[in-house]
């Protein structure tokens, strides 16, 4: 059949399973739009308030379905504002299509009205990304794209349409939707040893990522480490890459990991790292990361390899592959020493950073909200917060947990939780604050218009707090500019906006509030008064190590 | 750890963008080139890349992998020095007003370098070689007075029948997923 480029792009998409996008309209996608608009009924678009949200939604939307989020703007400042969305889910190794329009092809490079080379802006922030100058190259680059988005180690790409293009005609003929390829490069002799030193080890520990999530290798990593008799620590993308309530799991490792976990992570022998690019947040100091012990680091991405920590074997590939291939190789071993090490460490409340039982904190409220609506998926902002939610929250169940991990954008959680309900058709947590809900709390219109049931909850510290925590223990407590005294009514706003909100300054108010969102149909807003002093621990130094833990503040 | 000079050589798609992509992540992961010659191949959907570079071991790996990674580049690697014809073009133009074109010839004669142009003010030579015998007679025609120089980088290539195409896809065997019907 005979289609202009805007409706093969919808086609295109259609072909590769995509039935949902978010975007915002504009000049040079007018014709885009256009072809949205003969194909309502097949692909639903959601606009959101600004493009960085629509990227941010899109970016969740990957995250909680593993299906590529795809999501369309205009040219210069609808691109612009895209980029934040896409070095956020390159840096998370999130699938997203960014599709921009661009002036037409005589008017590039003449620094035309909304004209950026958004190709050239968004090069290191994607896994790859194309300028389409030829509309017969348009169905084949949008194929290229998924395959290259989904393959291997996911990430962002971004195909670039001039106007012109949208516009021509082309004849176009439908095909099988994408395969994505994920490979494993590795020789046997290295399986094999990786194979000894897991049956030699006598302290093995795992160390999982999210890669584990995106492999959807959960019931792999449970299996093996039963079959390895070794505990589980996770990196915070790896959170729900096992239950939280797993008895071999230990919680988070790293910055603001447990105690416990860091503890046993540093008296392992061996530490079998899943999916995971040992980011500086996870390690500290790297010189004394891996000292008296090997790594195997298995990672799909063999530029992980020996990047941040040297490996002592390594198996580039799956996860899911390579997991089911030792479990099949390795007999049941027990290390009943180390074991009753992990338990005892494990049950030792000791060095536990609990907050009180009977007041309004972040522990308190986040076990409250985890209680009264155990199954939403869970959306942070950036902060203090997100820490919390990384270490207080109980998963049970893979790709629901949505948080910004290696860009940590404030800001993505608006778009981020309203991708994940559009992805998961289900309900979805919001822990944010004052300092990231004021980035981007217009999507709250986003989330009204779509009548989305999303419970925000806005831990008010009336501070940037992480920064503030820092000041405090690194730059002699001179809080600069980071004391924020904002008379925002969030109750009022988010009436204003059109969705219900409390405000609740006690554990029983908030409480009360979690309910009252449970029963409500649509967007409900809790604004939590926190104290400003509320520090996220443990906390490991940057460039520290177990030694330097910080356990009171 | 130990700076040494590494020479990449590299097989990437011919489309516009590429050597952007390529320097472009040499400059933000912070590895510095010491030289960069590209023009196309046998095959006119590919170019070929020669990268000097000079890094430590770790680099030298990093630059290995994170080139690989890239859409665009078909094959990366990096080349043993023993076993690689190496090669460097020089223009240079020499001021030989005040004198001095005999012994200039001279040189050009033992360095087997060659004239291309010649005014009674000026000299213009051209010369090929490796890089240790390019700089000797740089270095050599320094004095003279040198008015302008250009290098094309080093360009190489494989001794024996071996090329660079023969090591793609070895060590690698696909494992095809659907992405969503697991």
């Amino acid at each position: 059949m005979r289609l202009n480029g805007a409706e093969i792009i919808i086609e295109t998409l259609i072909e590769q399973g995509i039935d949902t996008v978010f975007g915002y309209p504009g000049g040079s996608v007018l014709g885009l739009y256009d072809a949205l608009y003969k194909y309502q009924g097949k692909i639903k678009h959601y606009i959101t308030c600004h493009e960085q949200a629509a990227a941010h939604a899109a970016d969740g939307y990957a995250r909680v379905t593993g299906k590529p989020g795809v999501v369309f703007a205009t040219s210069g400042p609808g691109a612009t504002n895209l980029v934040t969305g896409i070095a956020n889910a390159y840096l998370d190794s999130s699938p997203v299509i960014a599709i921009t329009g661009n002036v037409a092809t005589n008017l590039i490079g003449r620094d035309s009205f909304q004209e950026v080379d958004i190709c050239g802006i968004t090069m290191p922030v994607t896994k790859h990304n194309f300028m389409v100058k030829d509309v017969e190259q348009l169905a084949p680059t949008i194929r290229e794209a998924f395959k290259i988005a989904l393959s291997d180690r996911p990430g962002p790409v971004l195909i670039d349409v001039p106007k012109d293009v949208q516009a021509a005609l082309c004849e176009f003929t439908p095909m099988e939707k994408a395969m994505a390829k994920r490979r494993c490069i590795f020789v046997q002799s290295d399986f094999d040893e990786a194979v000894k030193l897991i049956k030699e080890a006598k302290r093995p520990f795992i160390y999982a990522g999210g890669g584990v999530v995106l492999s959807e290798a959960s019931s792999q990593l449970e299996e093996f480490a039963n079959l390895i008799d070794a505990p589980v620590g996770a990196s915070m993308m790896g959170l729900t890459a096992i239950k939280s309530d797993n008895p071999r799991f230990l919680g988070m490792t790293g910055m603001h990991g447990k105690y416990a976990t860091n503890k046993l992570m540093g008296e392992s022998d061996l530490i079998i790292a899943v999916g995971t690019r040992f980011s500086d947040r996870a390690t500290g100091k790297k010189q004394e990361f891996s000292n008296g012990k090997k790594v195997v680091h298995i990672d799909i991405d063999p530029a992980e390899i020996g990047k941040n920590i040297p490996a002592y074997v390594s198996l580039i590939g799956d996860v899911k592959m390579i997991l089911n291939k030792l479990i099949k190789e390795i007999p049941k071993i027990d290390n009943p020493e180390w074991s009753r090490e992990v338990a005892e460490l494990k049950a030792d409340k000791k060095h536990n950073c609990d907050m009180e039982k009977d007041t309004l904190n972040p522990q308190t409220a986040i076990e409250c909200v985890n209680k009264v609506m155990p199954d939403n998926i869970v959306a942070t902002d950036v902060g203090q917060h997100q820490m919390w939610t990384a270490q207080y929250y109980k998963f049970n169940k893979p790709r629901s947990f949505v948080t910004s991990g290696g860009l940590g954008s404030m800001g993505f959680g608006m778009g981020a939780a309203i991708g994940s309900a559009i992805g998961s058709k289900g309900r979805v947590t919001l822990f944010t604050s004052d300092g990231s809900f004021h980035m981007n709390m217009n999507e709250c219109a986003t989330a009204v218009t779509n009548n989305l049931p999303l419970t925000i909850v806005v831990m008010d510290n009336n501070a940037l707090g992480m920064v503030r925590q820092w000041q405090k223990l690194f730059f002699g407590a001179r809080y600069s500019c980071t004391t924020l005294n904002r008379k925002t009514d969030y109750v009022a706003l988010a009436k204003a906006f059109g969705m219900e909100g409390k405000r609740a300054a006690t554990l029983k108010e908030f409480e009360e509030a979690v309910i009252e969102a449970k029963n409500h149909n649509g967007p409900f807003l809790i604004h939590a008064i926190i104290d400003s002093d509320q520090k996220v621990l443990p906390m490991i130094p940057p460039n520290g190590t177990f030694n330097d833990m910080i356990l009171k503040g | 750890m130990k700076q040494e000079k590494y020479l990449f050589s590299l097989l990437v798609r011919n489309e516009s963008g590429v050597l952007t992509r390529i320097s472009g992540l040499f400059a933000r992961r912070g590895y510095n080139i010491d030289s960069l010659s590209v023009g196309v191949t046998e095959d006119a959907a590919v170019s070929r890349m020669t990268i000097t570079a000079t890094c430590d071991e770790y680099m030298k790996e990093q630059i290995l992998k994170q080139l690989s990674k890239l859409h665009d580049v078909i094959i990366v690697e990096a080349m043993d020095l023993e076993a690689t014809v190496m090669r460097e073009l020089l223009l240079i133009k020499v001021n030989v007003a005040q004198g001095g074109r005999s012994e200039i010839l001279e040189a050009i004669s033992i360095f087997r370098a060659k004239v291309v142009d010649l005014t009674p003010e000026s000299l213009t030579v051209e010369i090929t070689g490796e890089r240790n015998k390019c700089d000797a007679f740089v270095e050599y025609l320094r004095p003279f007075g040198i008015a302008e120089l250009c290098r094309t980088g080093i360009t190489a290539i494989k001794r024996g029948a071996e090329r660079l195409a023969d090591g793609i896809g070895k060590n690698t065997y696909e494992h095809i997923i659907v992405s969503d019907e697991e």
